[in-house]
């Protein structure tokens, strides 16, 4: 009989054509999928590959979103973003996405992520495929190329953390709190580049992009990857956007598999916010209830999706932001923004003083420009660390939407539980 | 297996949690590693730049290197002559960039009993690293696979691509 297997096991040794991997081994991984954008892919990329004269070794793997520089705001930008659309172009890429939205929500609502697939991403967030089950995490633009020469690299067989999550969370508390909250505990490296498993009732009941909030964030964490193991959620979800015969058989942590354990009350858990310059530095809402934020950014992979833009609607709905306070949407997708509006959300949002912001990375990596300096500014995006937003003297306070829209109506950092009908 | 003799190296001595901005600071990351390399460390060692010599090896605390995906933090060593960060734990992805770039990282957790300044003997016994303190303490690292020893003896997985496909390497 085969000794019990953690679901990142499982899907290493499925990746390197194993009957069974061991923690701590290294192994030479088949990839399914390599994505990149406008800022790690193509300006990087293109110069060795010439230099080298070689060629990709598969295109139909490989997943081009232009999320970073686009809108394109002065020439640096606009010489990147030509060079991304020219090159993918004369390669013929059949999977680029330009200006459709952030490459980590972009890459599963077309259908490119599925359980059981080994990927990597030229992108720290990476790992937010961890949430269907799939096994991505980040790597530089040097490693990219041997990728895109060899179609395989190397990984050592991590240990599981498992981050169990009993209980139900409270109305006006997320997955963003959850993560903040594990992050605030463990650090930023308490991951040790191990393989986190999201696992519990709280976790299993999250909605799909809740669930890719939560590995978005296990980047935070240090980990290799963020993983939740597939199940009927997933399966629907897939389904709903054009994915067929989703396969998820055994892609499940074995019961006595070798991990470490950690279990958490999500019932007991109240709104968390990180505190400038570190995700690190989380606490509970009501430690900053005396601060006064003239900026909220609805944004980001992290924080700007579908049911993130919800989530700020229905607290703003019918209301208006605080005087003096800079309310910025910046949805994370096309798609995610067409719903929001047949839905009426992004209508609320604009009622409630709300500039909306192209669908892009924008802030959230500096590029936007659009972070008043010598604000407090209270963010639904992944990181703080001083400088990140494109404003050295910002302080950049991180939470849920419902917290960001909560202290966006009062004007000072407020629990959503507070405003909530 | 390969034994490399000792090489003497000067200590450079930083603190914890060196992240990637501090290596390659976000406000030169348009420019080439030419003009990122002058800025590396500016905020915690701004001497370093300018006296760091070819050999030199950093010792840190622990996290180094947690932040960004950008790999011109480990490249900017490198262009400094940098031969090897020996620090208790390194951030994972910054893991990966530095070998591929040619940069040996020494996990060993004991690392803090080094001196900055110190005169440090360094090398192999198999994959194992071996650090000989001027008061003749030997300190051990954890071991390095072979294939990642043999990418840092090649200046890294781009000049072993080089090779494979024919081309000369060249330094970072």
């Amino acid at each position: 009989m085969k000794a019990p297997s953690t679901l990142a096991q499982k899907l290493l040794a499925k990746a390197s054509g194993r009957d069974a991997v061991t923690p701590g081994e290294v192994v030479n991984c088949r990839v399914d999928l390599a994505m990149f954008h406008d800022s790690s892919g193509p300006r990087r990329l293109q110069p060795m590959l010439d230099e080298l004269g070689a060629q990709i070794w598969d295109k139909s793997k490989v997943v081009l979103v232009l999320d970073h520089f686009v809108p394109e705001r002065d020439d640096g930008a606009r010489k990147i973003v030509r060079i991304a659309r020219e090159w993918s172009q004369a390669q013929q890429l059949p999977n680029v996405y330009d200006s459709e939205g952030i490459c980590h929500v972009v890459l599963p609502q077309k259908g490119h992520v599925r359980p059981g697939m080994f990927c990597v991403g030229g992108d720290s967030h990476s790992p937010t495929a961890g949430a269907f089950g799939a096994y991505m995490f980040g790597i530089g633009s040097t490693e990219m190329l041997g990728v895109m020469v060899n179609g395989e690299l190397w990984v050592r067989v991590p240990h599981t953390i498992r981050m169990q999550w009993d209980g139900q969370l409270a109305a006006g508390v997320t997955a963003k709190d959850m993560a903040l909250h594990m992050i605030g505990r463990f650090g930023m490296n308490g991951g040790q580049y191990q393989a986190i498993e999201f696992c519990g009732s709280a976790v299993q009941a999250l909605s799909m992009q809740e669930r890719m909030t939560l590995s978005n964030m296990s980047a935070e964490m240090g980990s290799q990857v963020g993983l939740i193991a597939p199940d009927a959620t997933t399966q629907a979800w897939l389904e709903s956007v054009g994915v067929e015969q989703v396969e998820m058989e055994g892609l499940y942590t074995d019961e006595g598999a070798p991990a470490t354990t950690y279990r958490f009350d999500a019932s007991a858990l109240p709104p968390q916010v990180a505190a400038p310059h570190s995700p690190a530095n989380t606490k509970a809402v009501d430690a900053f209830h005396d601060v006064s934020i003239q900026a909220a950014y609805i944004g980001a992979c992290t924080g700007a999706k579908l049911e993130d833009l919800r989530a700020a609607a229905s607290v703003l709905a019918g209301r208006k932001a605080a005087a003096g306070v800079q309310l910025l949407v910046a949805p994370a997708s096309v798609r995610d923004q067409q719903q929001a509006e047949a839905e009426g959300v992004m209508e609320v949002l604009r009622q409630a003083g709300a500039t909306v912001l192209a669908t892009s990375c924008g802030a959230c990596s500096g590029y936007g420009g659009s972070i008043p300096d010598h604000a407090n500014v209270i963010s639904t995006t992944a990181r703080n660390f001083k400088g990140r937003m494109g404003s050295a003297s910002a302080q950049v306070f991180l939470s849920s939407p419902y917290t960001a829209a909560a202290s966006a109506l009062r004007g000072r950092i407020t629990d959503p539980r507070e405003v909530l009908a | 297996m390969t034994d490399i003799a000792l090489q003497v190296a000067r200590v450079w001595k930083l603190g914890t949690d060196i992240d990637t901005d501090q290596l390659a600071p976000g406000a030169y990351m348009h420019l080439g590693l030419e003009g990122i390399a002058p800025h590396c460390l500016e905020g915690v060692r701004p001497e370093f730049a300018a006296q760091v010599c070819a050999g030199d090896v950093l010792v840190a605390g622990p996290n180094f290197g947690i932040g960004s995906s950008r790999e011109q933090a480990a490249g900017a060593l490198v262009r400094l002559g940098v031969k090897a960060v020996i620090a208790p734990s390194f951030n994972g992805l910054y893991f990966r960039n530095a070998f591929n770039l040619g940069l040996l990282l020494i996990t060993c957790a004991q690392a803090e009993q080094l001196d900055d300044g110190e005169q440090l003997q360094w090398g192999f016994e198999g994959d194992i690293p071996v650090l000989v303190r001027a008061n003749g303490a030997r300190l051990k690292g954890e071991p390095i696979p072979d294939f990642l020893l043999d990418m840092v003896a090649a200046g890294g997985l781009l000049n072993q691509l080089r090779t494979r496909f024919g081309k000369s390497p060249q330094p970072v």
